[in-house]
């Protein structure tokens, strides 16, 4: 028996996503008396898997594949899949980001196991909850199947560090070559910001905010915090800012500790995707904005007089930090 | 290019929800159901684009009972040229993944597409099952798709940016925003779906391998506190003090 953890390495290097797999993976796995072994597949190098023991982990299979450094959902899942069977894995547990999406499922086929994607609480005998319906209500699922797969929501198990260092041991299984027909041949990340599923702080602007040429000051806010900026369905439809920063139900679900709405009315599609936020903070000009029962903390007033004051009281706050 | 739609129904986006029978299950009464926006405003209307722009077919696949059939004509209204209905309840994502695979194994689809994901369970699973049944690419959260003969070029949302994948068809994807945009139905088209053919299917029953037992509702907020515009000094002592996320 055993609890595999699969921990995503982006060109060898180990982010907070795949910590929060590996709090909750050793956990579980203390829970069942069993033995938490962690999968990393790409170029990382066995110090830095070593390293992984400080959140719990004693053994660390490491998948060193040139071919493989960019996501191959075929060629991920067999690996992935072999290694769960040579360690009798009763439960396997991923992210719930771009890549747990694309091969939690596929695992779930191969090994035909039972899979619940973005759960919010430990596996607990064989139930376990996620939110369903945009966050409007929460699910208790039961598995019917000895083997599990899990993908565990963003922001939703803070990390636990202990002390260690993990086992490293070399995995490796043959897949056709036809796999690699699929083959990632660019990848753009933006450096420097924050990716907003993983942001901790948001700052959000609505179609209030009346042009992209105000965004400015929302820059300004995100920039003091450390936070990443989010907008409102309306804001991205017309292309005020690009689609990869909408949340609401047919955006992104965004659950960070604190999500600062500006100038956003607060549709009941918009709060779907934002209300798992620890702290919400309304900043708006209509006192009868439906945002405003859905808030912790409220501020009616117009954004271009609240936010520049704002952006003042933070830069003294932090400069006494 | 022939292309295999798989449509899911699900409340509209507005609806106030509720359960009955000891909060077990979920309460229709009162809800207008609708075609899951991201199988139909992404998935769908791309493959109408290309299938306009080259040629092929457009079949929408759908697990349901017979009351679904409003939402699988508002397919067809859109533009599809024909549409399947398995005839089943809907229980987990595997269960759906097996008849939706089954029946595409019985005929030669190039691209089969779901959405991101449907917006009452946010599964996130029935298209990379389907791959996975049928041992073909996936490629989820797909933001563009263009065709260049059977050489597919997409662009997947990642974390923080873009990938930008080339395959081959056949293929399996989920469709993200900025696939396309969504499309009215126009009248002539709303007629012709009238009389375009729903095949109708009955498949073997699967026991589920999950099954949602019990539902809840959140935990409701506690009343907002109203904080002066002109004192953004209290607002960061509340975030840096109280609730600490700051």
């Amino acid at each position: 028996m055993s609890v595999l953890i699969y921990a995503e390495n982006i060109n060898g290097r180990f982010k907070k996503s795949c910590l929060e797999s590996l709090t909750y993976g050793v956990k579980l796995a203390k829970t069942h008396n069993t033995e938490a072994i962690v999968i990393t597949i790409g170029n990382a190098s066995d110090t830095d898997c070593s390293n992984l023991g400080v959140y719990g982990v004693s053994r660390v299979l490491n998948v060193r594949d040139e071919a493989l450094i960019t996501l191959n959902t075929q060629a991920y899942t067999r690996v992935i899949a072999e290694a769960a069977k040579a360690h009798h894995t009763t439960v396997i547990v991923l992210y719930h980001n771009s890549t747990g999406r694309a091969i939690a499922p596929r695992l779930a086929v191969r090994l035909k196991a039972g899979l619940v994607t973005a759960a919010t609480t430990l596996l607990d005998n064989n139930t376990i909850q996620k939110n369903v319906y945009a966050g409007k209500a929460i699910a208790t699922y039961k598995f019917n199947s000895d083997i599990k797969v899990i993908t565990i929501n963003p922001n939703s198990f803070p990390i636990e560090e202990a002390e260690g260092t993990a086992a490293v041991e070399s995995f490796t299984t043959r897949y056709p070559d036809t796999d690699l027909n699929t083959k990632v041949i660019e990848t753009n990340r933006q450096t420097g910001t924050i990716p907003l599923p993983e942001a901790e702080l948001v700052v959000s602007g609505g179609r209030g905010l009346k042009g992209p040429e105000n965004w400015g000051m929302i820059e300004e806010l995100a920039n003091i915090l450390g936070a990443a900026t989010a907008c409102s369905r309306a804001v991205s439809d017309l292309h005020w800012r690009p689609h990869h920063e909408h949340v609401g139900q047919t955006g992104l679900t965004i659950r960070p500790n604190l999500y600062i709405a500006i100038a956003i009315s607060g549709a009941i599609q918009h709060l779907a995707g934002v209300n798992g936020s620890k702290t919400i903070v309304v900043i708006n000009k209509d006192p009868e904005a439906p945002f405003f029962k859905a808030a912790d903390y409220g501020i009616i007033g117009d954004a271009f007089e609240v936010v520049p004051k704002l952006n003042e009281a933070l830069k003294v706050y932090k400069a006494a930090l | 290019m022939n292309f295999l739609i798989c449509i899911a129904k699900v409340p509209d986006t507005t609806s106030k929800i509720s359960f009955i029978d000891n909060n077990t299950k979920f309460n229709e009464d009162k809800i207008q159901f609708i075609i899951n926006p991201y199988d139909e405003w992404y998935a769908l209307v791309r493959a109408l684009e290309i299938k306009e722009a080259n040629s092929g077919t457009v079949t929408v696949i759908h697990v349901g009972r017979a009351d679904s059939e409003q939402v699988i004509r508002k397919a067809l209204a859109i533009g599809a040229d024909q549409a399947v209905r398995i005839d089943a309840d809907v229980t987990d994502s595997m269960t759906v993944a097996t008849y939706i695979s089954d029946y595409a194994k019985t005929r030669s689809f190039d691209i089969i597409m779901t959405g991101k994901e449907s917006i009452d369970h946010h599964s996130s699973a029935i298209g990379g099952m389907i791959a996975e049944m049928m041992d073909l690419p996936f490629i989820s959260l797909a933001t563009k798709l263009d065709m260049n003969g059977s050489v597919a070029t997409i662009e997947r949302e990642i974390e923080g940016g873009k990938e930008i994948i080339k395959t081959q068809t056949p293929f399996v994807l989920s469709a993200h925003k900025g696939m396309a945009e969504q499309r009215i139905a126009s009248m002539r088209g709303i007629m012709a779906a009238r009389t375009k053919v729903i095949e109708t299917l009955s498949p073997q029953v699967i026991s589920p391998l999950v099954e949602a037992i019990s539902f809840q509702l959140p935990a409701e907020k506690s009343a907002c506190k109203m904080i002066e515009p002109d004192d953004m000094q209290a607002l960061v002592n509340a975030l840096h003090n109280d609730v600490k996320v700051i």
